[in-house]
Formats: C-alpha cells, sequence, structure tokens
C-alpha cells in the first residue's frame, strides 16, 4: 500500500511538472543590436563628390552579399576629405551606429588601405579627444583625408576594428582586435 | 553476575529448536553453503538449504544469515513463539548499483564491446573532465575546445550519437553543440563503463556511438562511514582541485551520501606561451539518501554542476580573412600575462539534475523499478561584443528543461534467462531567452519522447550466452522558430514549407515546425568462452537516431566559432548497422583483446564546412548539415602483460576510418590512429609503491576532407582556407609515481605525483578546434593527495 502510494506521489509530480511548464506564446523576435547595414563613405574634393556605399540587408546572419556601389571614378591627383557613416537600416527609423562609435572612440578605429595598386593614401583628420572629453590623440577614423596621385586602378579596404592596441603602426596585423566591419571597394583613380 | 546469567539460561531447559531452509529470493532455489552465526556458532545449510539449530534456550537470538556474493541479514527470533523460519538471500546481485566492477568484467551487455575504468583511474582524473578519463579506453578519443571543453568521441562517433547515463539518468545537457562538454563532475563517478555502440538498448535507441554509463559508489548495507578527500594541484594553468565525498550507510538498508568538488585554474600554458583566457572555475555538490533493502528501497538524489569556461582569446575571430590571418601566423596574436580572471569569450553552464527512484524486487520473479528524474541545463555563452554593456549580456543564453519518468521489470528469477522489458516518457523544453538581443541560434521547442523495450539475455550453457533486444522509440518535436525571410528562400523553404509560417514579423518569418520520427532499434549477439581463458562475442546493432536541435534548426552566425551553421528542416533520422568482434584472452600474466568493427550508417547527418557567405562584417565560412550514406571501419586492440611481480607493460592501438560512401571523401574528426605504451613497476611491500612511464603516438590523420576554396574580401581575390588541414604527427611521455601511508587506525594516505608531456613537446591536436590558433599543452606537474577515511 506503501509503495503504491509512494508510486502514485511520484507519477503525480511528474505530470503536474510537465503540465506547468506547457505555455503556448509565441517567442518575441530579435533584432540583432549590433547590426550594420549600410556604410557610406562620402569622399569630397570642392564639387567633386564620390560616394562609396554597401549595403547588407540581412547582415553577418543572412545569405544575401553586401550589395556595393561606387558613384564614379577618383580623380588623379587630389585630396578628398572623407568621412564614414553606419547605419542600422533594419530599424525604422535607421539607428545611426556612429554615435556608438563615438561614445567608445577609444575602443575603435578604421583602418584604410589602398591595394593592388591603387595609388592613393590616406591619412586620419580626427582623434578620440573630438569625441570623448578624456579622449587621447589616438586617430579614430571616422573622418580622413585620401590624396590620390597617378591613374590606376585596384582595391580600396575599410575595417573598424573593435578593441585594437593603441596607438598602433596603422596596420591590422599591429593592431589586432576584433573585426567589426571589413568591405573592400574596386576603385580607379583617372 | 554474568556467569551465574548464563547459567541462570542454562538452567533453563534450553531444549528448543529451529529448523528451516534458505532459499534464494529470486528463483526461489534453496541455497547450500549458506551459514548462520549466533553466539560465536556457525551453522551450514545442506544441499537442500535446510537447516536444524538445536539446544537453543527460550530466549531471542540474533542470527546472522550469510551466503556468498550475498548481502548478510540480521534477524531476531523468539525462540519462546517461533520453531520454524525460512530465510530469503538475494543471491543475483542487481546490475545497476550493487556489481563490483573491476577491470576486466563486462557487465552491461553480454556481447557488444565494453570497457570499464575504476576508482584508481577515476581518481588519476580527478582535476580534469569526464571526457580526458574516457580516453584511458581503446577507442575513445575525445573532440577539445581547449583543454577544458572535452567531448568523447566513441570509434569515430561523438555529440549526440554518445548517450551519457549519469547514475541511472541519461544526460540531456545540449550535447549537439562542438563546443559543450558533458555537464559532470568526474569525482561523482565510482565506476564507468563505455558500451562501443547501441547494444545496451535500456538506456535508449539511438547510441549510435555508443553508451557511456557514470555510476556511483556502492554504500553497502552496513554500519559504515566512510570518506575521501582528494587535493590535486597542478603547475600548468596554477590551480587544482578539491574533492571530497562521505557515505553512511545503516544495517537497515539506510544511506546517506554526500559529495562536492571545487576547481580552479588559471590560463594554461603551451610549452612556449601562455594561452590566454583558458581559465575554468567549476563547482559541483551532490547529496543522496534512500533505502536499499533487500525487497525493496529507494533513493533521491540531487545534483548541481557550475561550471565557468575560458575559450582562448585568440580564437575568437572575426571574419574568414582574420582566420587565414590566424593559420597563417601559427602563434597566438593575444598573449597577456597569466592570470585566474575569466573574460568574454567565455561559457557558464549550470546543471541541476534530480532523481527519485524506487524499486520492489517480487519473490520468484524479478525486480520493478520506476524513476523520475528532472535536469534543467542553462547555458550561456558570453563573446565579444560592440559595447561594454552588451559585452555583460550573454549571446547565447538556452534554458533546458527536462522531465523523465521509466519504468522496468527485470524478470531475473530463472537461471538460464534473463529478461527486460521498460516504457520511458520524457519531456524537454528548451527556451532561448531573447535578453541576448542575438539571433537565437536554437528555437525555443517542446518536445516529446517515448519509449518501449523488451531486452533478453539466454545462458545456453556455461559457455555459450545469447542476448537479443528491441527497442521503438517516438519523438515529437515542436518549434517556434524565427528564419530571416532572405534565409528562409535561401534554404528553398518557401516552396518546402510554407506551411509552417504562422506570423510575419517584418524581415523575419516566425514559423512552427513540427516534426516526428519513430525510430526502431534493435540487437542481437552472443558471448562465447572456450579453452577457459578466451572469450569471444559477436554483436549486431541497428539504431535509429532523430536529429538534434542543432541540425535541424541552426542558422545564423555561431559568434564564438566565427562560422555561419545551418541546419537543415529536411533532415531524417539517421540509422546505423554496426558489426561488432572481440576476442579476448585473460590470464594472470597475459592478457589481449582484439576487437574489429563495422558501421554503416544510412543519412548520416554531418556538418562540414562548405562555402562562404559574405557580409559586411567581412566573410564567414558556412558549415552546413547534410545526410550521407558512410562506413566507419575500425579496430582497437589492447594487450596487458605481466612479466614478473614487478613489472607490467600495457599496449593499446586503435584506429578507425571513416568515408562517405558514395564518392569515399573521409568524414571530418575523425581520430587519428594511436598507439599507447606504458610501462609500470610495482612493489607493494614499499608503501605499495607504483611508478610508470607512459608513450603516446599519434599519427597524422591524413583522411580529411578538401580544403574550401573562398572569396577573401580583404584581398579581393579566392584564397584557400586550410580549415581541414591536420596538423602533424606528434608524440607525448608521461610518468606517474604513488605510494600509500597508513594513518592512525583504518585511515589511508596516497601520495601521486604524475608529469604529464615530460618533454614539454609542441603539438597540435587534430581533434582540437583550437589547433588553428594554438599549441596544446605544454609540461604539467600534478601532485595528488588521497585521503581514505
Amino acid at each position: 500500500m506503501k509503495n503504491i502510494k509512494f508510486i502514485s506521489a511520484l507519477v503525480i509530480t511528474g505530470i503536474l511538472f510537465i503540465s506547468c511548464s506547457s505555455d503556448d506564446d509565441n517567442p518575441v523576435p530579435i533584432n540583432d543590436e549590433e547590426l550594420i547595414t549600410t556604410l557610406t563613405i562620402t569622399l569630397t574634393s570642392g564639387n567633386d563628390v564620390v560616394t562609396l556605399k554597401s549595403y547588407d540587408e540581412d547582415g553577418a546572419d543572412g545569405p544575401t552579399a553586401p550589395a556595393i556601389t561606387v558613384s564614379k571614378n577618383l580623380s588623379a591627383n587630389t585630396t578628398y576629405s572623407g568621412v564614414i557613416s553606419l547605419l542600422n537600416e533594419s530599424e525604422n527609423p535607421a539607428e545611426n551606429v556612429n554615435e556608438e562609435i563615438e561614445e567608445e572612440a577609444d575602443e575603435h578605429q578604421f583602418f584604410l588601405e589602398g591595394r593592388n595598386g591603387l595609388n592613393l593614401t590616406t591619412t586620419y583628420t580626427d582623434k578620440e579627444s573630438d569625441y570623448l572629453t578624456s579622449g587621447s590623440e589616438n586617430p579614430v577614423g571616422i573622418t580622413f583625408d585620401l590624396t590620390t596621385t597617378d591613374a590606376s586602378s585596384g582595391i580600396f579596404t575599410v575595417t573598424l576594428r573593435h578593441m585594437p592596441k593603441k596607438p598602433n603602426d596603422g596596420t591590422l596585423t599591429d593592431a589586432g582586435g576584433d573585426t567589426d566591419l571589413s568591405q573592400s571597394f574596386d576603385l580607379t583613380i583617372e | 553476575m554474568f556467569l551465574l546469567g548464563i547459567r541462570f539460561l542454562s538452567a533453563q531447559e534450553c531444549d528448543k529448536t529451529i529448523s528451516g531452509t534458505i532459499i534464494d529470493f529470486h528463483d526461489g532455489t534453496p541455497l547450500e553453503e549458506a551459514t548462520i552465526t549466533y553466539n560465536n556458532k556457525t551453522i551450514k545449510t545442506d544441499q537442500n538449504g535446510s537447516y536444524v539449530i538445536k539446544d537453543l534456550c527460550p530466549t531471542s537470538y540474533a542470527f546472522t544469515i550469510s551466503h556468498e556474493n550475498c548481502n548478510s541479514q540480521v534477524v531476531t527470533i523468539n525462540l519462546n513463539k517461533i520453531s520454524k523460519k525460512d530465510f530469503y538471500l538475494e543471491h543475483h546481485l542487481s546490475e545497476l548499483e550493487e556489481v563490483k566492477v573491476s577491470g576486466a568484467k563486462h557487465n552491461k551487455t553480454s556481447s557488444s564491446q565494453e570497457e570499464t575504468i575504476g576508482q584508481n583511474i577515476l581518481e588519476k582524473y580527478s582535476s580534469a573532465s569526464l571526457g580526458d578519463a574516457l580516453r584511458e579506453i581503446t577507442g575513445v578519443s575525445s573532440l577539445n575546445t581547449g583543454a577544458t571543453i572535452v567531448k568523447p568521441i566513441i570509434q569515430g562517433l561523438n555529440g549526440s550519437r554518445i548517450l551519457i547515463i549519469n547514475n541511472g539518468v541519461r544526460m540531456q545537457d545540449m550535447e549537439w553543440g562542438e563546443e559543450h562538454a558533458p555537464n559532470v563532475d568526474i569525482n561523482t563517478a565510482g565506476s564507468i563503463t563505455v558500451v562501443k555502440g547501441a547494444a545496451a538498448l535500456r538506456y535508449g535507441g539511438d547510441a549510435i556511438g555508443g553508451v557511456v554509463v557514470i555510476e556511483p559508489h556502492i554504500s553497502p548495507a552496513k554500519d559504515t562511514l566512510i570518506g575521501k578527500t582528494i587535493i590535486t594541484g597542478a603547475n600548468n594553468g596554477r590551480g587544482g582541485t578539491i574533492s571530497s565525498k562521505i557515505s553512511k550507510g545503516h544495517e537497515n538498508g539506510w544511506f546517506f551520501k554526500a559529495q562536492g568538488t571545487l576547481k580552479r585554474f588559471g590560463d594554461v600554458e603551451a610549452p612556449d606561451y601562455i594561452l590566454s583566457n583558458t581559465g575554468i572555475f567549476e563547482k559541483g555538490i551532490s547529496i543522496s539518501l534512500g533505502v536499499n533493502k533487500f525487497t525493496h528501497g529507494w533513493d533521491a538524489y540531487y545534483s548541481f554542476f557550475d561550471n565557468e569556461i575560458g575559450v582562448l582569446a585568440t580564437s575568437h575571430i572575426g571574419n574568414v580573412d582574420d582566420l587565414i590571418e590566424s593559420i597563417n601566423n601559427r602563434e597566438p596574436s593575444i598573449i597577456r600575462d597569466f592570470t585566474y580572471n575569466i573574460n568574454n569569450p567565455k561559457q557558464e553552464v549550470t546543471h541541476h539534475l534530480g532523481r527519485l527512484r524506487y524499486f520492489k524486487r517480487f519473490e520468484k520473479l524479478g525486480k520493478w523499478t520506476t524513476q523520475y528524474d528532472f535536469q534543467r541545463n542553462k547555458r550561456f555563452e558570453f563573446d565579444i561584443r560592440q559595447s561594454e554593456e552588451l559585452r555583460k549580456i550573454p549571446s547565447i543564453d538556452l534554458e533546458l528543461t527536462t522531465h523523465t519518468i521509466t519504468s522496468d521489470f527485470k524478470l531475473d528469477a530463472k537461471s538460464d534467462y534473463t529478461l527486460d522489458a521498460g516504457i520511458l516518457m520524457r519531456y524537454q523544453d528548451n527556451f532561448a531567452d531573447p535578453e541576448t538581443d542575438v539571433k537565437r541560434l536554437i528555437p525555443d521547442y517542446k518536445k516529446y519522447d517515448a519509449g518501449i523495450f523488451l531486452t533478453g539475455i539466454y545462458n545456453f550453457n556455461d559457455a555459450l550466452i545469447f542476448d537479443a533486444g528491441i527497442r521503438y522509440d517516438y519523438n515529437q518535436i515542436d518549434a517556434k522558430k524565427f528564419y530571416q525571410k532572405t534565409r528562409w528562400s535561401e534554404r528553398g523553404y518557401d516552396t518546402d514549407f510554407s506551411n509552417l509560417i504562422i506570423e510575419d514579423s517584418g524581415t523575419q518569418w516566425l514559423t512552427n515546425p513540427k516534426f516526428e520520427y519513430h525510430n526502431t532499434s534493435a540487437t542481437a549477439g552472443f558471448q562465447y568462452s572456450f579453452k577457459e581463458q578466451y572469450e569471444l562475442r559477436f554483436n549486431y546493432a541497428l539504431a535509429q537516431r532523430a536529429p538534434n536541435p542543432s541540425e535541424l534548426f541552426s542558422d545564423g552566425l555561431h559568434h564564438s566559432a566565427a562560422r555561419i551553421e545551418l541546419g537543415d528542416l529536411r533532415i531524417k533520422q539517421e540509422t546505423s548497422h554496426k558489426i561488432a568482434m572481440s576476442l579476448q584472452k585473460n590470464d594472470e600474466h597475459w592478457r589481449w583483446e582484439i576487437a574489429p568493427y563495422i558501421n554503416f550508417i544510412n543519412n548520416y547527418i554531418l556538418l562540414n564546412p562548405t562555402s562562404v557567405e559574405l557580409s559586411l562584417r567581412g566573410a564567414f565560412p558556412v558549415w552546413e548539415n547534410r545526410q550521407a550514406d558512410v562506413r566507419l571501419l575500425g579496430v582497437d586492440a589492447n594487450l596487458y602483460a605481466k612479466w614478473n611481480d614487478l613489472w607490467k607493460t600495457s599496449h593499446s592501438f586503435s584506429l578507425v576510418k571513416g568515408k562517405e560512401a558514395k564518392n569515399d571523401t573521409p568524414l571530418i574528426n575523425i581520430p587519428a590512429p594511436n598507439i599507447d605504451n606504458k610501462i609500470t613497476f610495482e612493489k607493494e611491500n614499499w608503501l605499495g609503491f607504483n611508478a610508470s612511464i607512459e608513450s603516446q603516438y599519434f599519427f597524422k590523420q591524413n583522411e580529411v576532407p578538401a580544403n574550401i576554396e573562398v572569396f577573401s574580401p580583404r584581398l579581393q581575390q579566392d584564397v584557400f582556407l586550410e580549415i581541414n588541414t591536420p596538423p602533424d604527427a606528434y608524440h607525448l611521455l608521461h610518468a606517474d609515481a604513488n605510494i600509500k601511508f597508513p594513518l592512525w587506525e583504518q585511515n589511508q594516505l596516497k601520495i601521486g605525483l604524475a608529469v604529464k608531456n615530460v618533454l614539454n613537446t609542441n603539438y597540435r591536436n587534430y581533434l582540437n578546434r583550437q589547433r588553428y590558433f594554438a599549441d596544446d599543452l605544454g609540461r604539467n606537474f600534478l601532485l595528488k593527495l588521497t585521503f581514505n577515511y
């Protein structure tokens, strides 16, 4: 008799557990807080404005590759002032990701590089102290100058590193850290 | 006074007689040579199990009734009232909790390949993990993420294909992930048996790889209080483990056991550098109490396991370019000073396990056992994220809750056969917390399982034993999962599964996949003993395994691995046909076993790198789950030789080859062949001194899937991603020495010193996921103190 009681208690406990934990609510959708959908680099030299844009509608989780557009070719022997803008357009209104980077300017840095025979050099025109009251003189790279020389074509690479070594020698290898963004553009200087 | 008392008693008429039979409780056979002890006298039963005790006084006597291999019983009888009494003794020992496990004993099945490791070996691994200890078994290797996350591989198979039975409970701890190690404190184990295959049907029908059965210490039904404390310190990682257990037993069957473990290590070191962020902080407790009587018993068991594990800092990579850079660099890009601190990326896993069990024995029939168990597994994975605030929130936050009821009846009354029949009901709920702000890799789901089995053992004669079994399992999984609309279309689900969509939430579909699986498993085999020392085993096992949630539903970026993992809703269950044999010889000086096997798996689910996907963050390798017919062929062999009283050697070799049947493509993560040789010197009267040197040689795994060519956004060209290139062969040397001291009366202190990787060899292991980033562990000195009290 005692045994039967014990077993019944066991079974009932089990059933209670099972029935308690059932619920049929639908889960809530999650939107990736860290998503960057749009990278826009605006290069301005007087009236000459060149826009480089990469739009990744579904982020790193999604299968769609970024759509890359370059508004026009760069002019030779010209200095452009450049501005980088990052947006999360999956939210409405679009979220300005630049703000987050500015708030943590000491933990971020853009690296810009002309490769494969592309004749250009870049210099940073901003520093952490532009964004942070207690910031240092280390560059961040939201704004920069881009100087072209002879006509050529090649790759222009933009990389955003999180927690790089700061200061660094300007190369990705020396800087280390985590890649938040990495995008290349095929450019022509004419 | 005392003498007077005796005289007074003798003065009474001590002419009482008691008689009866001592009987085996299970099958009712009379027990010959059973003993009855009272007042320092011992009477034995005759061949009919009968006894007669004469010249007893008319008072109460305490009789102790014993028989070989039985628990003794003490019965008090008042001779004024009783003159005839039959005693029932439990002659067969129950497999689950009372079998004394020794090294060579095979006890979970009669015909399949098995191996058990006992207390001595487990103690050596007190500061390591379950997966490390299991590698002592020939044919068992491990899939590692660093030194602390160790998943067992049995004859080439891992993850959901291996069942881990912890104290009678099948672990439900998200075994689907490659970087998810079993949540078991090895210090809770009294012995561990590995069944290499699916033949142990009572534990589950889906053990295509095998079953790991972890059993606790047995509390004898005696008045005892036993304690043990093991303290281990290691220089590599500059930490150690302390583990203590006590167990209290009573003659009336009551027992109480408690155990606790604390383990703390900082960053471990490779020969040339510190492996930053590889610390571990592990806590475990377990308690159990109950009554283990002759005819019935119950027990309650609870254990809690908490593990915080750092993941090698340099293994956190941003994208495929970073991975290529890491592979080419050969040195970790992050080497920091030693610390005990565990930073992101890290895992925090807790596991609660509770169990209630009741059993009752029926005279001349068998034993009925019913059990309810509860498990809650909680997993957090913290990543390097964009902001300080986000880094405090885990990227993966899963809670897996499981309730299981099992009941089985074991018919063991007949001497020539045993039958075991049982049922299982299980409910499981997974909850993925949306607070992570990262898309769920594993969705919310509910899972229902039901199973029924019948197994039997037939002793044809003393030399030949047959065993067979059949099992049916029903699995249903009911998930609520969000898919990005672009992914849904890319997978082709919009044509095949459009009926699963239940809600449109902008860029994502909410879907309700509900799948059912019917799995049949069966086994048959025999064991034949001949020429006294030889044993031949042959077993065939059919097993079916339903896909796990990861294989079905994964979709998206797995941040900690920097890879996109894709499940497939079309995946069906896999079916394995395994034929295994073993031939062994056992004698005092010479023991060997050779065990070949072949495992054909239809619709085997494999996860391989296939391509890359581009995003603004760069390119990520895509690992896709797909199905293929495969075969695994292998052999495990070991040899133990006792050259004389002082010197012993042991040797083992294992080899497994896994290929896809269609195109002979090698399978991923198949262990390379390895040879292990060990020489031991033992002299009992030098305080039980023993010392050994062990050599382990791991061949290069030459059979790996092809590397993939990927587009590197940084270089704007296709590059070769050497993701499957195996590391070179390597050789490791280990040494170990132990002595024992008696302490006070019944206590004992054992001191052990071990050196792992004596030569401080630089090596990388093909089965370590961190091989792309850093060398494996360097030399490690371990000092171990064991107190028995």
